[in-house]
């Protein structure tokens, strides 16, 4: 299947007083109608600066997309003009964020900021709008809606308020939803009810989902596909199953050992870490940007940064050693 | 035992939630305890009735009469406030000054608030060179003395516009001119306010969320953004009425605001200050309602101040 999104080679970088941050390192990765590709790693890792750039919203000075190309349905939206993306954003993609506290406009009425891009994108009126509105809170599970279009965000809550973000995110019914670690600011049962949410409408409405997050527990339900960034460079590529299974990159290895389990033998165990933190972008080393922090590391990994490469089928990797054996391929 | 889903529960809960109340009603409530704005608010109302009101009871062809045989009487139960230096009713011409100086006051905080948002907003938003440009235009104006600016415009412009109507009355090409040389001249301090809101809320994580539905950047300046910073318009464009009316009232009484017949407490003033001892109900009155009308206005935006102000506690007890 031809995927709805294809993002090649993109390279994004933030110039700073303290020098050229390396955001986004030659990432490629693509999603199909339907689909949901998942984007895991730590803060600072580039995942939302890679998604931001599909958008075309990565705040320009100081960030720049200094290459790569990123195709919806064929088109390189880079070359696009802003008005153009203004017609991307929100019918074609759209995008639920971190923190619904801070993302709804404290000042406007739910009603008036979920209508607003169909009012925008589709050319209603006020009353269809308003109309759609009512139908689309239904549909994310808020109660009484046609109150509730009238009440402003801090009479909504945390949970309540991402709903209300989803529908607006789902107004038009945009092909593809970017979820920006939409979760984390929640607590568990909401999250659990957010991802249910998800991929309801997901199966109803066919769009194909990008969904950002540090919580491999999440993911796991959610997604097709995954991706693990590190240090602004895609580390493994692979199937959910084949991920979670057999994970092939010392740094997915990590992300997975952190990660508390209810059903865990090493009950009373610390929770394992991994030490130090991700390099800061601005002074690249030649080897690998993990090395410092791997307890893999060869030679090798501290002089050549190794790419993207298929050692199983349909699981790509970039690591100089086979984490199965501990010895250098 | 009963099967209730979740909505049900929520939807039972809905039912019996109080009312909560809306940004406009905390306002006012929060105006309401601020005793002397609510008296600021009353006086201003009375001003207003008295100006525009008065208009029922008297012409404005005999706020104009002129008498001079009963010129500088001193207030009697004809003339309640007296007659001034050619005989022309003081009372009635207040009504009417009233008029001109509150539409004066108002008209000028329209402009003043259209120039300053947008400079403001546009600065704010926009950043970089556009930022620099309009704030050092800012600067330059905020440089040079209002005073005299006013003068010199008020001079250059004073005659080259032509009397209008309006409202069924006939107005002065001067009050035009009065209006906007105080509009253009007052604008930059309100800019300054809109574009330090601007700067700190278009970091805001829900202008990122509007950008992401396709919103134009218009639409975020004027609909998700200025919204947001109206508090400190409003405030600030109330004190702005008091302002205007100071403004109209001092170049007005150095005779280069607007121009006698048409009356406003400022002109009225004009050549009162030969009579200060002799006559004092020349300059009593439209003083006293100047001083009046500004302070009344200064309480209120005080009260407003705390009122719009999100931070502030509610006690609606």
């Amino acid at each position: 299947m031809e995927p709805i999104l294809e993002v090649q080679n993109l390279e994004v970088k933030f110039h700073t007083l303290d020098g050229v941050v390396n955001a986004v390192n030659g990432v490629s990765y693509s999603v199909e109608a339907g689909k949901t590709l998942g984007i895991v790693g730590e803060s600072g890792c580039g995942k939302s600066v890679s998604v931001l750039s599909i958008m075309r919203l990565i705040p320009d000075p100081p960030g720049k997309i200094a290459g790569g190309k990123i195709l919806y349905l064929g088109n390189n939206l880079l070359e696009y003009d802003e008005t153009s993306m203004e017609h991307i954003r929100g019918a074609a993609i759209s995008m639920v964020f971190q923190d619904p506290m801070t993302s709804l406009n404290p000042v406007l009425t739910i009603g008036k900021q979920i209508g607003e891009a169909m009012m925008f994108h589709h050319g209603f009126t006020r009353d269809q709008a308003e109309r759609r509105t009512i139908e689309l809170l239904n549909l994310v599970g808020i109660p009484n809606p046609e109150q509730r279009i009238k009440e402003y965000p801090h009479q909504f809550s945390g949970g309540m308020r991402q709903r209300a973000m989803i529908a607006m995110a789902l107004s038009c019914t945009p092909d593809i939803l970017i979820a920006d670690e939409p979760t984390t600011a929640l607590d568990v049962t909401i999250q659990a009810q957010i991802v249910d949410l998800t991929r309801r409408l997901q199966d109803e409405l066919g769009m194909a989902v990008i969904w950002i997050t540090h919580d491999l527990g999440v993911i796991a339900e959610l997604a097709d596909r995954m991706v693990v960034m590190y240090a602004g460079y895609i580390v493994e590529e692979a199937d959910v199953f084949q991920l979670y299974e057999n994970p092939l990159h010392p740094y997915t290895l990590s992300l997975l050992k952190s990660l508390p389990r209810v059903d865990s033998s090493r009950a009373g165990e610390r929770l394992a870490t991994i030490p130090g933190f991700p390099p800061d972008g601005i002074t690249v080393l030649p080897g690998c940007p993990l090395a410092p922090r791997c307890r893999f590391a060869v030679e090798r990994c501290m002089q050549e940064n190794p790419h993207l490469e298929q050692f199983v089928a349909d699981h790509n990797v970039a690591c100089w050693v086979d984490v199965t054996t501990g010895k250098e391929r | 035992m009963v099967e209730t889903t979740e909505s049900d529960v929520i939807k039972l809960q809905e039912q019996f939630k109080a009312e909560a109340l809306t940004p406009g009603q905390l306002v006012r409530m929060r105006f309401a305890r601020h005793k002397m704005a609510v008296l600021g608010l009353i006086v201003l109302l009375l001003l207003i009735i008295y100006s525009f009101g008065g208009a029922f009871f008297y012409t404005e062809t005999e706020a104009n009469f002129t008498d001079t045989k009963i010129r500088l009487s001193a207030p009697s139960a004809e003339h309640p406030f007296g007659t001034d230096t050619v005989g022309r009713d003081i009372m009635i011409r207040t009504i009417y000054g009233g008029q001109i100086s509150i539409l004066i006051g108002l008209s000028a905080v329209v402009v003043e608030v259209i120039v300053g948002v947008l400079i403001g907003a546009i600065a704010g938003y926009y950043g970089g060179w556009i930022d620099s440009l309009l704030m050092r235009f800012t600067e330059a104006m905020f440089n040079i003395p209002q005073l005299f600016l006013l003068l010199v415009m008020a001079k250059f412009f004073g005659g080259k516009v032509p009397n209008l109507n309006f409202l069924g009355r006939e107005f002065s090409g001067s009050v035009v001119v009065i209006i906007v040389i105080i509009g253009i001249t007052s604008w930059m301090y309100l800019a300054r306010i809109v574009r330090a809101n601007f700067l700190s809320l278009k970091e805001r994580e829900f202008v990122l969320a509007a950008h992401t539905t396709g919103t134009s950047n218009a639409s975020i300046i004027f609909q998700h953004i200025l919204p947001n910073s109206i508090a400190p318009i409003v405030v600030s464009a109330t004190l702005g009425v008091a302002n205007a009316i100071i403004s109209e009232a001092y170049i007005s009484f150095l005779g280069l605001g607007v121009q006698p017949p048409t009356a406003t407490w400022g002109n009225m003033l004009e050549g009162a200050y030969n009579y200060i001892e002799t006559a004092p109900w020349l300059w009593i009155f439209p003083g006293s309602l100047i001083v009046l009308t500004v302070l009344s206005i200064n309480f209120v935006g005080d009260g407003l101040r705390d009122a719009l102000d999100p931070h502030a506690l509610v006690d609606a007890g």
